[in-house]
C-alpha cells in the first residue's frame, strides 16, 4: 500500500495543495494506454502536454498529492521560456517571475567579472527568469488539467515494471493498493533518483565530484538586484564557493560548498545552518540582517548519463534519463529540452508517421545534448568544486591573478544552459543549401525570434507540427510545393505553410506575415525571394534551401520523419 | 619559422637569481601558488598552447 503525505508542505511563502489521489476502486476497468508517465515533475508534465498538443492521449502518475518540496529548480532560460510558451504556461512565469541577465563573481571583496547574457531586440524573453519550481509545477498541473488528453493520478507509484514485446505492463500502487496498466509506451520522468531507471538495470555512465553543496533558501530582506552572485573562496568558507540568486517573495537562494569530510546530515544542523549564513550575510555588508529558514537541502555534482534513453517500451527523460551539476542552471532547463523532443517523436510513432528509427533518434540527439552538457558542466564544476590538488591550485592561482589580471577572468564564466543544435541529426536534409547559407539558423539549431510587432514574435506562429517558412515576393506559392504539401498532410503530417512575404498575403500559404523591411528576411539569411525553411515539431531547423523545389522539399520531408536510412 | 629569442647567459642568471628569491619571497606553503600565477602569466604571454603543451613534457621528465 502506497501512503503518500496528505499534510501540505510546510512553505513561508508556499501555500501547498493537496490533491486527492486517484483510486482504481472509483474508476471502470483500464484499458491498454497510449502512454503512461511517471512523475509529475517539469519532465514528465512537458510530455504529456505536448503529447497531447500532438493529440496522443496520456496518463500521468504522481506518487507524491502535492508538487515539490522546496524551491529546486528556481532559474529557466530563455530557450525554456520558448518551450513553455508552446505548451501555454510562459505568460504565468513572465507575470510571477524576476527576470536577469547579469552574473558578478567576487573575490577578496572585489568584484573580477561580470557576465552579461546578451538580449537580442529580436527576443520575446529575457535571457534568465527566476521563479520557484512549486509554481512553475502549479501552471503545468492546470495545464494538465484544462486538456482532455492529460488523465493526471495524484498518489499513484509506479512500482513495477515488466517488458512486453509491443507494450509495457506496470504495477502502480495506490492508497487503497495497487492495480495494473498496460501501456504502449512507459515515460520514466521520475526524477533523479528514478526507480524505474534501478528496476530497469539502467547504468549511468560519467562522473561524480567529491563535495558537497547546501542549497538553502531564506526569507531576507537584501536592496540587492536580481543578479547571480559568485563568491570564491570566501574568509568564512576558504577554498570553496557561496553562490546566491533571488527569488520571488523576498526569497534568496544561497548555496555554499562544505568543507571536505563534513556530512550531509551535519551541514543541516540548525546551528550549522545559522552561523554559515548569518557569516555569508555578514560579508556581504549585510551583519545581523534577519532572516527565516523556508527550505534547505544537500546537493552534490554529478555528470552522468544513460547512454540510450529508449529501454525496451520504457523510455527515461528529464533527471531520470541523465544528472547534471546546477552550476549553469542545467537540470530542468534540459528536461524541457528532452521533454519537448521526445513529444514529438513519440507521438509521430504512435500515429503511424514514423517508425522505430525516430524514436533512436530521439534518443540519440539527447544522449548527444547530455554529452556535451556534461563536457561544459564538467568545466564549471571543476572550477567551482576543484576535483584533485592541481586542479584546485589552478583555480586559487587564477583567482589570485583575477585582482589584477584581465585574461585569466573569463575563467569564472561558467556557461550556462544553451539549447543543443542537432547539427549531425539524421533528420537534417541531406541536399538542401544548408551549407550556403552565410546567417541564419543552421542546420539542426533552434530557431531565432524575431519581433513582428509590439507584443508579436515569430515564435507565436510556430510549433504543433511542422513549420515550413517560404520567403517569397511572388504573389502565390508555386503549384508544385503545394502538391508536395498536400500529399504531406494526406497522410497524417501536421505541417504549415507560412509565408513571409513583403507585399500582399501569399496564395495557398496558411498564413503571411507581413515582411516589408525584410527583416525576418535577414535574420534568417535568406538573400532572395524562394527560399525557405523547413522546422521540426520542435521549431528545430531540419531544412534550409536559396531556392526551394518540390522535389528538395520532398526529400527533406521524408528524411525528417527518419524514413531514410537502414531499420535498426 | 622565425627563430625563437632565447635568453642570453646574463639574462639567464638573472631569472635564476630572481626566480629563486620569489620562491624565497612567496614562503612556505605559497610557493606552489606563486608558480603556477607565474607560469599561467608566462603562458598567456607565450600565446602557444601546443608550445606550452611542449614546455610541460619536457618539465616532466626527469623529476
Amino acid at each position: 500500500m502506497h501512503h503518500p503525505t496528505t499534510e501540505a508542505r510546510a512553505s513561508i511563502y508556499y501555500d501547498y495543495r493537496v490533491f486527492e489521489p486517484w483510486l482504481p476502486s472509483k474508476h471502470p476497468p483500464q484499458d491498454r494506454q497510449k502512454v503512461l508517465i511517471a512523475g509529475a515533475g517539469p519532465a514528465g508534465m512537458v510530455t504529456a502536454l505536448e503529447l497531447a498538443r500532438h493529440g496522443v492521449p496520456s496518463v500521468v502518475l504522481e506518487s507524491e498529492l502535492q508538487v515539490s518540496q522546496g524551491s529546486r529548480a528556481i532559474v529557466f532560460t530563455r530557450r525554456s521560456m520558448e518551450i513553455l510558451q508552446q505548451v501555454g504556461v510562459a505568460h504565468r512565469i513572465t507575470e510571477n517571475g524576476l527576470p536577469w541577465r547579469f552574473g558578478n563573481s567576487y573575490y577578496r571583496g572585489q568584484k573580477v567579472f561580470r557576465m552579461e547574457a546578451p538580449h537580442d531586440p529580436d527576443d520575446r524573453f529575457v535571457p534568465m527568469i527566476n521563479i520557484q519550481q512549486q509554481y512553475l509545477e502549479e501552471y503545468l498541473i492546470d495545464a494538465c488539467g484544462a486538456s482532455p488528453l492529460v488523465d493526471f493520478r495524484w498518489g499513484n507509484k509506479v512500482v513495477a515494471v515488466e517488458q512486453r514485446g509491443d507494450h509495457a505492463v506496470v504495477q502502480v500502487d495506490t492508497p487503497e493498493g495497487p492495480y495494473t496498466l498496460q501501456a504502449e509506451w512507459l515515460v520514466a520522468a521520475d526524477g533523479g533518483r528514478s526507480e524505474i531507471r534501478a528496476m530497469l538495470g539502467g547504468k549511468l555512465e560519467g562522473a561524480a565530484y567529491e563535495g558537497f553543496f547546501v542549497i538553502a533558501d531564506i526569507r531576507v530582506d537584501l536592496p540587492l538586484p536580481t543578479e547571480r552572485r559568485a563568491y570564491f573562496d570566501p574568509e568564512w568558507n576558504p577554498g570553496n564557493t557561496v553562490l546566491m540568486h533571488r527569488e520571488p517573495h523576498g526569497i534568496w537562494r544561497v548555496d555554499y560548498q562544505l568543507p571536505p569530510g563534513e556530512t550531509p546530515a551535519e551541514a543541516l544542523k540548525p546551528a550549522a545552518l545559522k552561523a554559515r549564513i548569518d557569516a555569508q550575510l555578514a560579508m556581504i555588508g549585510h551583519a545581523g540582517a534577519p532572516w527565516e529558514m523556508d527550505w534547505c537541502s544537500v546537493y552534490s555534482a554529478r555528470t552522468l548519463t544513460l547512454p540510450d534513453y529508449v529501454m525496451g517500451r520504457v523510455i527515461f527523460t528529464g533527471d531520470a534519463a541523465h544528472l547534471l551539476p546546477i552550476f549553469g542552471v542545467r537540470g530542468a532547463n534540459t528536461a524541457f529540452q528532452d521533454a519537448q523532443s521526445l513529444g514529438w517523436h513519440l507521438a509521430f510513432v504512435l500515429q503511424g508517421l514514423a517508425d522505430a528509427r525516430l524514436l533512436a533518434n530521439h534518443s540519440a540527439e539527447r544522449v548527444g545534448a547530455a554529452r556535451e552538457i556534461i563536457d561544459e558542466a564538467g568545466k564549471s564544476t571543476r572550477f567551482m568544486a576543484p576535483p584533485s590538488r592541481g586542479f584546485r591550485l589552478l583555480r586559487d592561482a587564477v583567482l589570485s591573478l583575477s585582482l589584477t589580471e584581465e585574461f585569466v577572468r573569463p575563467l569564472y564564466h561558467w556557461r550556462t544552459s544553451r539549447p543543443h543544435a542537432y547539427t549531425r541529426s539524421m533528420l537534417n536534409s541531406p541536399d538542401d543549401d544548408n551549407a550556403l547559407f552565410t546567417t541564419g539558423p543552421a542546420h539542426g539549431a533552434p530557431p531565432q525570434n524575431v519581433r513582428l510587432a509590439p507584443d508579436d514574435h515569430l515564435l507565436d506562429h510556430l510549433g504543433g507540427g511542422f513549420d515550413l517558412l517560404v520567403f517569397t515576393a511572388a504573389d502565390a506559392v508555386p503549384a508544385p510545393l503545394l502538391a508536395v504539401v498536400a500529399q504531406a498532410r494526406g497522410r497524417g503530417v501536421p505541417l504549415k505553410l507560412i509565408a513571409v512575404s513583403p507585399g500582399r498575403p501569399v496564395a495557398g500559404a496558411d498564413q503571411t506575415l507581413a515582411d516589408a523591411e525584410g527583416h525576418i528576411r535577414a535574420r534568417y539569411g535568406v538573400p532572395s525571394s524562394g527560399g525557405a525553411y523547413l522546422l521540426r515539431p520542435d521549431q528545430h531547423v531540419c531544412a534550409r534551401w536559396l531556392r526551394l523545389d518540390a522535389t528538395r522539399l520532398q526529400t527533406a520531408l521524408d528524411t525528417a520523419l527518419a524514413q531514410q536510412g537502414p531499420t535498426s | 619559422m622565425t627563430a625563437q629569442q632565447t635568453l642570453t647567459i646574463p639574462g639567464l642568471e638573472a631569472v635564476y637569481d630572481t626566480l629563486a628569491s620569489a620562491i624565497d619571497q612567496a614562503g612556505d606553503g605559497k610557493a606552489e601558488l606563486f608558480l603556477v600565477k607565474l607560469a599561467l602569466l608566462n603562458a598567456n604571454a607565450l600565446g602557444d598552447p601546443a608550445q606550452f603543451q611542449q614546455h610541460v613534457q619536457a618539465a616532466l621528465q626527469d623529476l
